[in-house]
């Protein structure tokens, strides 16, 4: 590996000292009663519109976004762009169901999606269906945001030998946990400012900088290999690799908002309307992503993995030290600081609120509803600062521990998984028209083919489909889904016609301002 | 925003959404090279180009049915 780099060390060091202590602070910024869980857990349902566009874009862009995007792009070429389209895809989504959610989780003090399909549905197994998906999925979430904090601690030279080249993330982990226990969603919300500044400096001045380095982007494209320049173009029986940007690009789109993190941010807006608002605003962060993704291309055509100082980190990290490397021989020291410090809070960010959201659900639908039905509102809250805790502390010990590719197949199921409660929770917000009995046997199905296809296409999330001797490679999530679906609306009259009990402590009004 | 709509929840305005699936789901239509633009293939532009109309869309929803 490389040398110490202190500059860039000590200014990395630098702004993580000042985020510990805005993560500290935050505990008495728009100040409540932290003994509630709406105020820890959704910081008060009081952040506005730019609060929130802050916190919901440091929330969705992570840290893993920022390596793996690129690196993806490095190692694979166009298909690695999907990320754009599906980021144009989401904002309709978000426009058009949460800001229903926002209201009617409001109106009946849910916390989280899943209390709201109680109260939909009345069927507390269908609720405990949607919490453990969601606990599920974002565990291993938790676990990538630390990777990449790994990947740019490395990249500034610090490694040691066996679990001791782990110290700094646990230090690092160690401050995360302390801060998001005494502010809950308050600190996520303020590092987030810190962070998404940070960010932007660093995707505009790679953006800048590289390709006047390199001549232009014309010199930068005719140095990547013509087959990542384009996707390939399928043959005459086969969708191909259309097929699959495609259906990565829409069934990434439907699952992103489905995840417990993003569905605790929207909740912590102050209104519907700031959610609406949002959906206009935050493409700026897309736009982003869309740049950051180029980046993996500067990478190729700086020619990085070639130079010996970096054999060494490609070595430890493989893919996801192209963007590291690429800041390192472009920028001086001390914008390396800036850049890695952008990416490392932008870890914890996102790591924070997954373990909220993961603490909420287990809070609210496994404790609350199995365990202790009458909490005070001291207890729930406490009791979710502890989940928070065994949360974080269970992610960094399979980072540890495990093997980096087993977080990341866990991950990429994860999306498999989550996408099966948009009956349920998204199509909730429209409708109660289907049965809560039909939503989870389709939900069961759906995760259990989901999970065979992911299994079957040899741990990938793309699944080779053949339908009348038509091939169809895509997003084994959307595939899934849709069965998913037509088997909750077959059943729902089936079920219908067997009982005649339909709960729904929800009305038409508390959907709408 | 008319009554009707205001009870329903739907606005005829939400279609224009469907633009924003369209161009990003038609993939046969983007992936070429050519037309480039300051050296970016058409692939990548044209894609990055959608984000910002995507984004003015959604305004356009958002201001129409803002009520």
């Amino acid at each position: 590996m490389q040398e110490l780099n202190w500059t860039a060390l000590t200014i990395f060091i630098l702004l993580f000292g000042l985020i510990t202590v805005l993560g500290f602070v935050a505990a008495h910024w728009r100040k409540g009663d932290l003994d509630q869980l709406h105020e820890w857990g959704l910081g008060g349902r009081r952040f506005g519109t730019l609060i929130t566009w802050f916190l919901i874009g440091g929330d969705l862009y992570t840290a893993y976004t920022f390596i793996a995007v690129p690196a993806l792009a490095f190692g694979a070429g166009a298909i690695a762009f999907f990320a754009v389209p599906y980021t144009i895809m989401i904002y309709p989504i978000l426009f058009l169901v949460f800001p229903r959610l926002w209201y009617v989780c409001r109106k009946h003090n849910y916390v989280t999606a899943a209390d709201f399909v109680r109260g939909r549905f009345g069927n507390r197994w269908l609720a405990l269906a949607i919490a453990i998906t969601g606990i599920v999925a974002t565990l291993p979430y938790i676990a990538l945001q630390l990777v990449g904090l790994q990947v740019v601690i490395g990249g500034m030279g610090i490694s040691g030998t066996g679990y001791a080249g782990d110290v700094p993330l646990i230090i690092a982990f160690v401050i995360l946990a302390a801060f998001t226990y005494t502010s809950g969603l308050r600190a996520p919300a303020s590092i987030a400012i810190v962070k998404d500044l940070l960010i932007y400096l660093t995707a505009f001045a790679v953006v800048i900088a590289v390709p006047i380095q390199l001549g232009g982007f014309g010199n930068i494209f005719a140095k990547i290999p013509p087959a990542k320049l384009l996707l390939a173009v399928p043959g005459a029986t086969t969708t191909g690799a259309y097929g699959v940007y495609a259906t990565l690009a829409l069934g990434s789109a439907l699952a992103l908002f489905l995840y417990p993190h993003s569905i605790t941010g929207i909740l912590a807006a102050s209104s519907g309307h700031a959610v609406r608002r949002n959906a206009a605003l935050l493409p700026g962060y897309s736009f982003m992503l869309g740049l950051l993704a180029l980046v993996g291309f500067f990478a190729i055509a700086t020619g990085v993995s070639g130079l010996p100082e970096f054999a060494g980190g490609f070595k430890q990290f493989g893919n996801s030290f192209a963007v590291p490397a690429l800041f390192l021989h472009t920028f001086p020291s001390w914008f390396v600081g800036i850049a890695f410090a952008a990416i490392g809070i932008g870890a914890l960010v996102p790591a924070a609120i997954m373990s909220i959201a993961a603490a909420n659900l287990y809070t609210r639908n496994i404790h609350r509803e199995f365990i202790n039905r009458n909490p005070t509102d001291r207890q729930e809250s406490q009791m979710a600062k502890w989940v928070s805790l065994i949360v974080k502390f269970g992610a960094l010990a399979f980072i540890v521990f495990v093997p980096q590719k087993f977080a990341i197949y866990l991950q990429l199921l994860g999306g498999i998984w989550i996408i099966q409660t948009l009956p349920s929770v998204m199509l909730g917000c429209y409708t109660r028209w289907f049965n809560d009995w039909a939503l989870l046997i389709g939900w069961f199905v759906g995760i259990g083919l989901g999970t065979w296809m992911f299994i079957a296409a040899k741990l990938a999330p793309n699944y080779p489909l053949v339908i009348a001797g038509h091939g169809f490679p895509g997003y084994s999530a959307l595939y899934t889904v849709i069965l998913n679906l037509i088997i909750a609306a077959v059943l729902t009259p089936v079920f219908n016609g067997m009982s005649k009990v339909r709960v729904d402590e929800t009305s038409a009004a508390d959907y709408r301002p | 925003m008319d009554q009707h709509s205001e009870r329903s929840g739907w606005s005829w305005w939400y279609l224009l959404f469907l633009i924003q699936f369209i161009v990003s789901l038609w993939v046969p239509f983007y992936n070429k090279v050519d037309p480039s633009w300051i050296g970016i293939p058409f692939f990548y532009w044209y894609q990055m180009l959608w984000v910002i109309l995507g984004a003015v869309l959604t305004a356009i929803v958002y201001f129409a049915t803002d009520a």
